[in-house]
């Protein structure tokens, strides 16, 4: 019944093939699906709300004083990956975070993918997020990506493409988590039916990563005090960083409950100040110190950075990993992957042009009423042209800016994201979705299998950031293929 | 810059216990507006009932009876700038739902639901679904609804969510320094508020010479153990009627009453010693020695002797020595020098200019 008018359009959908039969991956839930009137599926999509709210899965959105609370829409039809296809998405992203790694370490020592003229240098030093200041540093274990989140959409043949590396402080993986355990509670019978790989061994992988890069002159039969450093209870990420902290057993601290003494961090505590040896940070680069970054910074600690460079205190993820997830560095990583493992990528890009090339420039500023033109370091959706979409003026403006500072943009053409079956007010609707696995980097490096999919729940919309209209779904990969 | 360094003491604790000085704040104040909360929807319930009985006061006697309650609960100046009459529908619209006045109980959950969330990784989820809950409950109704369908049966709810809290936290959270915070709000605040519905009957609700003995005299004695949830417990103890030097006795100095003075006040000597790591009636300051004092005052003076020199200077008392412990766990646990951000970041650069 919820799925008798369900149309597929002209898109790669999820669940169903172009000529409308169930992919064989999704055979239990469209049975489920059809066995389930209307009003039960409401019932439980309330339930479901109903306990976010409850227990405070919400996040902030500031239009009054004391802020209203809403919860990040949640849509209870998951998202279903078989294992073969999954098996070869895990592949590619330890592919891709390993030369990723290695990048950042070349480019903050020997600098020899720029020596060998692979990138361009000025793209490098002139990087935005690029922290010359930590040249020759060396970072606990090599290891500077601990937690990523890499985003990754289907085009019109279903191919996996990464839209965007996110190596500074990803968020969503406390959704991941919590979508899990809604759908556990919403069908039960369904999920043990479908055998799922699990999802709930995150945080205590996390904290294994965070422990596993304490400082080396602790020793390693100390165990280091590991904190998360929040911007505090206002942000709108509060929930999430709470909710690790609380899944690894870790104090939250803020700026404020810290000090440096003596290139030593230590918390404010009941009984004086106790050491700090490993900080998961959630506070980008330019707000951690203000002696060094931001001086108005009130988030931050003055003197973390010097505890940091004298190698008594560990950061994750490190300082300066945003210079490898500038779009404009997006567009070399294929060729970072080859030339730092000798690889063929295995996931591949989305097709970019630069503005700082001048045949691409005029590509771009030709055809970019065709384009999705994006600035380089902007995250959440900003910052970004929706070429074929937008009014006159917006990409008139856009125009101006990409002349004026071309390093600054990259365009791409607009990717016809697959769609999902997703509640709305009649029933299951196609919905554009895209998928952020979670990887992390310690001993080894892990995927969480899943991840968070993100959906546009506004009809016909491509932007799934919760900030614009996204919701949420479960993610199951299958522990085998249908 | 000679802040900077009157630090507290460096150690090296790798434990995994140690609580920071912010989460102790939070979490001894989330307990207390708790509490606070429950103690004004009691407060608020009784005397509303009580006003069932007597509903051909006037004006004038209305507020008689609100104006002492609304003294001790809430803030006199800030009603009457939003009212004009102390009638039983305002005194319960200004201390249940108006945000102006800070001790209202939906002021009292925000502030418990505020520090709560400043402390999520260190409470139980059960813990804060019961705060927030609460709150949501509040923030759906309003005055206007709970008049017209029934104030007890809210006031009820209300108080429900405050055990259910208390309930959670005896048996959800760990037994570790921050219980110990929660115990002190706790009990602090009890103490505080008994002695403040103690008060109530000395203030302004002494009875005209007429009314001594009476109808009314009888009901606002009844009215003041229930306020303390005390009723069935004093009836317990004092089979016959309900005498006023027995029930100042009572909640005075009952060691089994879980609300009486002395009992809270016993709870309260413990968590400290607990805290401080001491040995009975050893105590590190003058505040815990003033605090010493009156509870061992406890032991040797009668009802009799206080009522000779004045209840209310008796009450007034406690509450100031309970104020200067509140100061005092402050300043010892809680307080740590602010940063003054810049003269850090002069010391920061100076200290690296050193070592360079």
């Amino acid at each position: 019944m919820l799925l008798d008018q369900y149309k597929t359009e002209d898109f790669f959908d999820e669940m169903f093939t172009e000529d409308g039969g169930i992919r064989p991956h999704y055979q239990k839930i469209a049975d489920c699906l059809r066995s389930l009137d209307p009003a039960e599926h409401r019932g439980k999509q309330t339930a479901v709300d109903l306990a976010f709210m409850r227990s405070g899965v919400t996040f902030t959105v500031y239009n009054d004083d004391q802020g209203t609370e809403r919860i990040f829409p949640f849509d209870l039809v998951p998202r279903v990956i078989p294992n073969n296809e999954w098996e070869k998405m895990e592949r590619g992203l330890i592919q891709r975070i390993t030369a990723l790694n290695l990048f950042l370490h070349d480019i903050y020592h020997d600098q020899k993918i720029l020596k060998d003229r692979i990138i361009p240098p000025h793209y490098i030093l002139g990087a935005k997020h690029f922290r010359r200041e930590f040249m020759g540093f060396n970072v606990p274990k090599d290891i500077y990506i601990h937690i990523c989140g890499t985003d990754l959409i289907r085009d019109r043949q279903g191919n996996y493409l990464v839209l965007e590396d996110n190596l500074r402080c990803p968020s969503g993986a406390s959704y991941m988590l919590e979508n899990r355990a809604a759908l556990k509670r919403a069908f039960p019978a369904l999920y043990r039916s479908a055998r799922v790989q699990q999802v709930d061994g995150y945080g205590a992988e996390l904290r294994k990563v965070l422990q596993y890069v304490s400082p080396p002159s602790l020793g390693s039969t100390t165990q280091p005090n590991v904190v998360l450093l929040t911007p505090g209870v206002f942000n709108s990420a509060y929930f999430e960083h709470a909710f690790l902290a609380r899944q690894m057993g870790i104090p939250i601290v803020e700026g404020r409950d810290l000090v440096v003494r003596d290139a030593r961090v230590y918390m404010r505590t009941t009984t004086g100040l106790v050491p700090v040896d490993v900080i998961y940070r959630r506070i980008d680069d330019d707000f951690l110190d203000p002696t060094i970054f931001r001086p108005d910074s009130l988030l931050g600690v003055p003197g973390l950075v010097h505890a940091y460079r004298s190698g008594n205190v560990s950061l994750a993820n490190s300082i300066g990993t945003g210079v490898a997830d500038d779009k404009v560095v997006y567009y070399f990583v294929p060729k970072i992957i080859k030339y730092y493992l000798g690889e063929e990528p295995i996931l591949q890009n989305v097709d970019t042009f630069l503005a700082s090339e001048a045949d691409d420039r005029a590509y771009i500023l030709e055809n970019m009423e065709k384009l999705v033109v994006k600035s380089a370091n902007e995250a959440g959706g900003y910052g970004m042209l929706m070429g074929p979409w937008a009014p006159k003026a917006e990409v008139d403006s856009f125009r101006e800016q990409v002349r004026a500072n071309p390093r600054n943009f990259i365009a791409q053409h607009p990717i016809s994201l697959s769609r999902h079956p997703t509640s709305c007010e009649d029933g299951l609707e196609g919905r554009h979705v895209d998928l952020r696995p979670y990887i992390l980097y310690g001993e080894k490096i892990t995927v969480t299998p899943g991840g968070l999919t993100r959906v546009a729940l506004r009809k016909g919309s491509l932007v799934v950031n919760s900030s614009q209209g996204g919701g949420s779904k479960d993610t199951w990969v299958l522990q085998g293929d249908s | 810059m000679s802040d900077l360094f009157q630090q507290k003491p460096i150690t090296t604790r790798r434990d995994h216990m140690v609580m920071l000085s912010r989460v102790a704040n939070s979490l001894y104040w989330m307990s207390r507006y708790i509490e606070r909360s429950e103690n004004v929807a009691r407060l608020l319930d009784v005397n509303l009932q009580l006003m069932l009985d007597f509903a051909d006061f006037n004006d004038q006697q209305l507020k008689e009876h609100w104006l002492p309650i609304l003294c001790s609960a809430g803030d006199e100046k800030t009603f009457f700038k939003l009212y004009d009459r102390a009638n039983s529908e305002n005194v319960t619209e200004f201390l249940t739902f108006r945000e102006e006045n800070p001790n209202s109980i939906i002021s009292c959950l925000f502030t418990a639901r505020e520090n709560a969330r400043q402390v999520r990784d260190q409470i139980s989820l059960e813990m804060f679904e019961a705060i927030n809950e609460c709150y949501l409950f509040l923030k759906s109704k309003n005055a206007h609804e709970v008049w017209k369908f029934g104030a007890h049966d809210f006031f009820e709810q209300i108080k429900k969510y405050s055990h259910l809290f208390q309930g959670l936290t005896d048996s959800t959270f760990l037994r570790t320094e921050g219980y110990e915070f929660i115990n002190l709000g706790k009990f602090l605040e009890r103490a505080d508020k008994t002695t403040r519905i103690l008060d109530l009957k000395y203030h302004i609700l002494l009875p005209s010479v007429a009314d001594v003995g009476g109808a009314v005299d009888a009901a606002q004695w009844q009215a003041i153990l229930r306020s303390a949830s005390a009723l069935e417990a004093y009836r317990r103890f004092h089979v016959e009627d309900i005498i006023p030097n027995k029930v100042a006795e009572f909640l005075i100095f009952s060691t089994t009453f879980p609300r009486s003075i002395r009992y809270c006040l016993q709870r309260i000597d413990a968590e400290l010693h607990r805290l401080s790591g001491k040995e009975r009636r050893e105590y590190r300051s003058q505040e815990e020695r003033d605090f010493g004092k009156l509870l061992s005052d406890l032991n040797f003076i009668t009802i009799e002797q206080i009522l000779d020199t004045g209840l209310h200077q008796f009450l007034q008392g406690v509450q100031k020595t309970l104020d200067q412990l509140d100061d005092h766990i402050y300043q010892e646990f809680m307080y740590h020098p602010p940063v003054d951000t810049e003269a850090e970041i002069f010391l920061q650069q100076q200290q690296m200019q050193q070592q360079q």
